[in-house]
C-alpha cells in the first residue's frame, strides 16, 4: 500500500507507504510504515519509496568535485570551507610534490579554488586533491550558492539548462556538487546569471522550469532565444533528479 | 445600545473561549533569509520567531560528539516582549527553557547523521502572552524542518491546566498567573510519544489525566497547521 503519489510534497513525519515497499533516501522505517524524515517531493521507481529533499547541506562524498574558498594556511595544509558541516583540507604535498615551498605563495587564504573530494574518513576529514582535469585556482569571477540537491536541476538534462544560461551570457559557469557556482564574464552578464540561478534554485521543485528561464533570460537580455532543444528538456522537467550519474561522471 | 457580555457564565473563560478552545494561531516558514530555516508563529498575544542554523561545523571540542550532531538550543525574550521592560540577556528562566525545547525536539532530529557537527536553534520571543515555551517549540520545529534536518517527526507542544476550578486548554497569561496549574507538553503526533512534561501547580491524579488528553487533542491540532505552513511555503510557487 502507498498512501502518496509521486511527487507530492510531505513534511517530516508523514507515512508514506507500508512494508510492501523499499526505505529510499529521505526515508525511514517505524514498525510497518515507511515514513518522510524531510521536506520534499516523493520518488516511488518500482517499489522503492524516497524523498527529494528541497533544502539540504552539502554532505561531501569521494570522488565529488566541489569549489571550495581557503579558510587557513597551517603546516603542511590548506583548510577549505565546502559549504558543507565538515570543512576539508588540501595536504601541501598534493600541490608541490616532495618539493618544500611556501604554502601562502601557492593560495593564500579567501582564493576560490575547483577540487575534488579524494577521501572522506569515518571522522569526516575531508581530504582534497588538485589532480584532474580543469581542477585549480579560480580568478575573477563570483560565487553563487545554491541548495546542493537542487544542482542537478541547475545542470539540466545533459547540461540543457546550464548550457542555455552560459550561451546567453557568454559567462564562464562551473558548478560544484557542493552547491557553489563560479561565474565569470562580463560583470552585467556575472548579474544576469546570478539572477536566473538564484530563481532557478527558488524554483527547482516546479515543473516547465526550463522554459521560464528561457523567457527570464530574453526579458533581461532584451532579444528572442530560439528554443531548440526543447524536445530533450521536456522529460527532464518530469524528474527532479535525473541527472545524478550525469555529473558525477 | 449597550452590550453587556455575561462573564459570569460558568462554561467561559476570561476571553470568551471554552475550556477546550485554544487561541487563534498563524504559523509561517521560511521568514528569513540567511538562517537555513526559519518560522514565525503567533497564538493568541505571542509573537515568536525561530531559527535553524546549521548542521555547521563545531568549533567548540569540549561538547563535540564523535558519533552525532549537537543540538544547542537559545531562547530569549526581547526586553520589550512584556508588560514591564525585561533586563536583557539570559535569566533563570530562560536558561531552563532553552535546556528543555533542546531536550524536547532532540528525540526527533536524525542527529546521528551528522557527527562531530551541530545545529542551532534561536527562539526569539517577541511579545509574550502565556505559553510561550510552547509556542517557541512548535515554531522551532517547523524551522527544523525548513532547514532540512531530517527527522522522525514535527514535534508539537501545547499546554493546559488549571483555573478557576476547571481544567482548561492552552492558558492565557492571566490563566497562567491566576490559575492552580500550568502543564506544558510536547509531543511526536504521529507515536503520540511526549518528549516534554512539565507542571506547575497542584493538580489531582483524575485532574493531570485530564489535563493531558487536553493539551495532546491542542497539539494535534497546532501539528496539522504546521505542516500546512511548510507546504505553503512551496506551494504559492507550484502555480498549482
Amino acid at each position: 500500500m502507498i498512501f502518496v503519489e509521486d511527487k507530492d510534497l510531505v513534511v517530516p513525519g508523514d507515512v508514506l507507504a507500508d512494508d510492501e515497499y523499499h526505505t529510499g533516501r529521505g526515508t525511514f522505517r517505524e514498525g510497518k510504515n515507511i515514513c518522510s524524515s524531510l521536506v520534499g517531493l516523493v520518488a516511488v521507481r518500482d517499489k522503492k519509496v524516497s524523498v527529494i529533499p528541497l533544502q539540504s547541506k552539502y554532505i561531501p562524498k569521494r570522488g565529488d568535485v566541489v569549489i571550495g574558498k581557503i579558510t587557513d594556511i597551517r603546516f603542511s595544509m590548506w583548510n577549505l570551507d565546502v559549504n558543507s558541516p565538515y570543512s576539508g583540507f588540501l595536504p601541501a604535498s598534493d600541490v608541490f610534490g616532495k618539493e618544500k615551498r611556501d604554502l601562502n605563495k601557492a593560495f593564500d587564504v579567501g582564493d576560490v579554488l575547483f577540487l575534488r573530494v579524494v577521501d572522506v574518513d569515518e571522522v569526516k576529514k575531508v581530504k582534497l586533491g588538485l589532480k584532474g582535469r580543469g581542477l585549480g585556482k579560480f580568478r575573477g569571477g563570483i560565487l553563487i550558492y545554491i541548495t546542493p540537491t537542487k544542482v542537478p536541476r541547475l545542470i539540466g538534462k545533459k547540461g540543457s539548462m546550464i548550457n542555455m544560461i552560459k550561451d546567453e551570457t557568454h559567462c564562464e559557469i562551473i558548478v560544484g556538487q557542493n552547491g557553489v557556482v563560479w561565474v565569470k564574464g562580463d560583470p552585467m552578464m556575472e548579474r544576469v546569471a546570478e539572477k536566473v540561478i538564484n530563481m532557478i534554485e527558488k524554483q527547482a521543485h516546479t515543473s516547465g522550469l526550463t522554459d521560464r528561464v528561457r523567457n527570464m533570460l530574453s526579458e533581461l537580455l532584451g532579444k528572442e532565444i530560439e528554443e531548440e532543444e526543447i524536445e530533450e528538456e521536456t522529460e527532464a522537467e518530469e524528474v527532479p533528479e535525473p541527472e545524478e550519474d550525469q555529473i558525477q561522471g | 445600545m449597550i452590550i453587556i457580555l455575561l462573564n459570569n457564565n460558568n462554561n467561559v473563560r476570561a476571553d470568551g473561549r471554552e475550556f477546550d478552545e485554544l487561541r487563534p494561531f498563524k504559523i509561517e516558514a521560511g521568514v528569513l533569509e540567511r538562517a537555513d530555516g526559519s518560522a514565525y508563529l503567533e497564538i493568541g498575544g505571542n509573537k515568536i520567531l525561530a531559527a535553524v542554523y546549521g548542521p555547521r561545523e563545531l568549533h567548540v571540542r569540549r561538547i563535540m560528539r564523535p558519533d552525532m550532531a549537537v543540538l544547542r538550543c537559545r531562547y530569549n525574550m526581547a526586553p520589550f516582549s512584556v508588560g514591564e521592560r525585561k533586563r536583557p540577556g539570559p535569566d533563570r528562566r530562560s536558561v531552563e527553557i532553552s535546556k528543555i525545547t533542546a531536550d524536547a525536539l532532540r528525540p526527533s532530529v536524525f542527529l546521528e547523521r551528522f557527527p562531530r557537527s551541530t545545529i542551532d536553534v534561536f527562539i526569539e520571543v517577541l511579545e509574550a502572552e502565556g505559553g510561550t515555551r510552547c509556542a517557541g517549540i512548535t515554531a522551532a520545529s517547523v524551522a527544523l524542518a525548513d532547514a532540512g534536518v531530517p527527522m522522525k517527526d514535527l514535534v508539537v507542544s501545547c499546554a493546559a491546566g488549571k483555573a478557576n476550578g476547571n481544567v482548561i486548554l492552552d492558558l492565557s497569561e492571566e490563566e497562567d498567573k491566576e490559575g492552580e496549574a500550568d502543564l506544558p507538553v510536547a509531543i511526536m503526533p504521529r507515536s503520540g510519544e511526549i518528549t516534554l512534561l512539565q507542571m506547575d501547580g497542584h493538580l489531582t491524579p483524575d485532574e493531570f489525566e485530564k489535563a493531558l488528553d487536553l493539551a495532546i487533542k491542542g497539539c494535534e491540532k497546532i501539528s496539522a497547521a504546521q505542516k500546512e505552513a511548510i507546504k505553503n511555503r512551496y506551494g504559492e510557487e507550484n502555480g498549482s
